[in-house]
């Protein structure tokens, strides 16, 4: 495989990678909740997304707004109900509860749909490769790097300009004095936790191809979602945007090249990133 | 020292008695009962949160079987002894390193910490036998005298229970001493304990070197008796078990971990094999509303139970 080929398998990856670790990033650093379940978020999507699509006969985007909307709504009640209970909880017992909802989700899924992976059918105008002048490249790939790069301007922009945006960089900047301003914390949790999920969801969808969608999912790509949240630092959106892209293409790159030691080589890079500095590359302590 | 202390060490003897053909078994769950209890030094004393005390089993279990399989090393006291010193080193290099930070960052750290010591075995095949592990590893006989291999159930039975006792002993002097008050204040209080100018990191460190040494303990009574090592040992799946056990049983209280790794073995045992997935769907229940509702595990579910059934008669 030529230079620019990898490159862009590496970042096809990152893209989906960010997707959907995004919402975790933002919900702890928002909430301080630690959710280990946030992949299960992701499998659900990923498999309501394909789903609809070889059950309903769906077309690809109206599957992803669907994945997105259903997940989102059963977040919003599995927050109500369970994760808001737990929130002055200690980080053992979010530990201990977000695991056992991931048990619980990949038992779920299993005897519902069966242990079997899940094949993503890709529509007409996604199949085949792309000419960019420059490469060719699989016309899949190039799509999801180019949603995920919209996403980070999308969201960049959500949280620059819009009022939600400034209430929740406040927030996660300091909870209290938001609250003391007048911001209603607790809906601002609910509303954040849905969307990051409904992106995680798509990011499941989305991703299928390239990560793989099966029961065992949420529990094989924990390791990554989180070191890609740790590294990021909590709640900084272009610092996920880019330790997703760092560790897809290091990811991508070191599998290919050392089939053996890569997974390695992230372990010890992430250990000497979170060493040096404890609150991601571009985390700062919040009040 | 309380009259039912010596309860769980009376059913211990009179197991090898009433079940003598589950003994295999029994040893299972003594081992399972050892690494909860030093899980339960770090997590329930000391409150250091970590998803990843499977390295310091693993690295005791990896000892002993590479000293057996490639240096004709098994005689196993001095194997015990070998494991509990290098996964007590592990333990010590990284809690000096890792226990500056805290919160997600050090759980984040002590799940790599034990990814890399699970890469690093698959990657040096040649002397951990990689995947596939190190089968058939063969022992000396215990002092001299006890034959000791996969055959001899009720040897190992009795080499594990009383091991576990020794430990044990260990484990609850060190609880109950000045050292182990100040790891339960460090746990409530940390900022206080560092204004009355206790040796805050240096306490932390100690118990982390030394639960490290007894997991190392552990992984090694496991690589004797099942006479093999593979990979398991190091895994998730493996560290986030014995958390399960010592969260069911209840943490912080020292015989958390005999309740706890007794249930959830029997249950396993019962259970697992036929309804594999209902099984994993019973322990997430189970832990969801652990953490919801009964954060002391079975313990403190007895412990509410008995008061109140005492609160009737008046205080």
């Amino acid at each position: 495989m030529d230079l620019t080929s990898i490159l862009l398998g590496g970042l096809a990856a990152g893209m989906v990678l960010f997707i959907v670790s995004v919402g975790l990033s933002v919900t702890m650093g928002l909430m301080g909740f630690v959710n280990l379940a946030h992949g299960a978020f992701a499998m659900l999507g990923g498999y309501a997304i394909v789903l609809s699509m070889s059950g309903w006969g769906l077309p690809f985007p109206l599957a992803l707004a669907f994945g997105f909307a259903a997940v989102g709504a059963l977040s919003v009640v599995l927050e109500r109900l369970l994760y808001a209970r737990l929130y002055r909880a200690s980080e053992l017992d979010q530990v201990l509860f977000t695991i056992g909802l991931v048990l619980v989700t990949i038992a779920a899924v299993t005897l519902t749909v069966g242990p079997e992976t899940q094949t993503l059918v890709l529509p007409e105008w996604l199949r085949g490769q792309t000419d960019l002048g420059v490469v060719r490249y699989r016309t899949y790939s190039l799509m999801l790097i180019a949603v995920g790069a919209a996403l980070m301007v999308g969201l960049w922009l959500g949280f620059e300009r819009t009022r939600l945006g400034a209430q929740i960089r406040a927030a996660v900047d300091n909870r209290r004095m938001a609250e003391s301003l007048g911001v209603n914390v607790r809906r601002l949790f609910t509303v954040t936790f849905a969307l990051g999920s409904g992106l995680a969801a798509v990011g499941g969808g989305l991703g299928a191809e390239i990560l793989g969608l099966d029961p065992q999912y949420p529990l094989r790509y924990l390791a990554y979602f989180l070191i890609v949240v740790a590294v990021g630092g909590l709640g900084r959106v272009s610092g996920v945007f880019l330790a997703a892209l760092l560790i897809g293409l290091l990811d991508f790159v070191l599998k290919i090249q050392f089939p053996k030691g890569g997974t390695l080589f992230i372990y010890a890079l992430t250990l000497a990133l979170l060493l040096w500095r404890p609150h991601g590359l571009f985390g700062r302590r919040s009040g | 020292m309380r009259w039912w202390e010596a309860l769980p060490w009376l059913a211990g003897i009179a197991a090898y008695f009433l079940f003598p053909n589950y003994l295999a078994f029994g040893t299972q769950v003594l081992i399972t009962i050892l690494f909860a209890l030093s899980l339960d030094l770090v997590l329930g004393y000391a409150g250091i949160l970590t998803l990843g005390h499977a390295a310091f089993f693993g690295a005791g279990a990896y000892t002993v079987g590479m000293l057996a399989l490639h240096w004709g090393w098994n005689e196993p006291l001095s194997g015990l002894l070998a494991a509990a010193i290098v996964a007590g080193a592990i333990g010590l290099a990284s809690g000096l390193v890792l226990l500056r930070t805290h919160g997600l960052t050090l759980l984040m750290l002590t799940l790599c910490t034990m990814a890399l010591l699970e890469e690093g075995a698959n990657m040096a095949s040649a002397y951990t036998g990689g995947f596939d592990g190190m089968p058939g590893l063969k022992y000396a006989p215990l002092l001299g005298l006890f034959p000791f291999d996969l055959l001899y159930f009720r040897s190992q039975y009795v080499y594990a229970l009383a091991l576990l006792f020794a430990c044990f002993v260990v484990v609850r002097v060190l609880v109950h001493s000045h050292f182990g008050l100040s790891l339960t204040g460090i746990r409530e209080n940390v900022i206080r304990m560092h204004a009355v100018g206790a040796p805050v990191r240096a306490r932390l460190v100690t118990v982390y070197s030394v639960s490290a040494a007894l997991a190392g303990v552990a992984g090694a009574l496991f690589a004797q008796s099942n006479a093999y090592v593979n990979l398991s040992v190091l895994s998730l799946e493996r560290a986030a078990g014995v958390l399960i056990v010592l969260i069911l049983g209840g943490y912080g209280r020292l015989y958390g971990a005999f309740v706890g790794a007794v249930a959830y073995m029997v249950l396993e045992h019962a259970l697992a094999k036929a309804y594999p997935t209902g099984w994993q769907l019973g322990v997430g229940l189970a832990l969801m509303v652990v953490a919801l509702y009964a954060r002391n595990g079975m313990l403190g579910l007895a412990d509410a139970l008995r008061r109140r059934l005492r609160g009737g008669r008046g205080r």
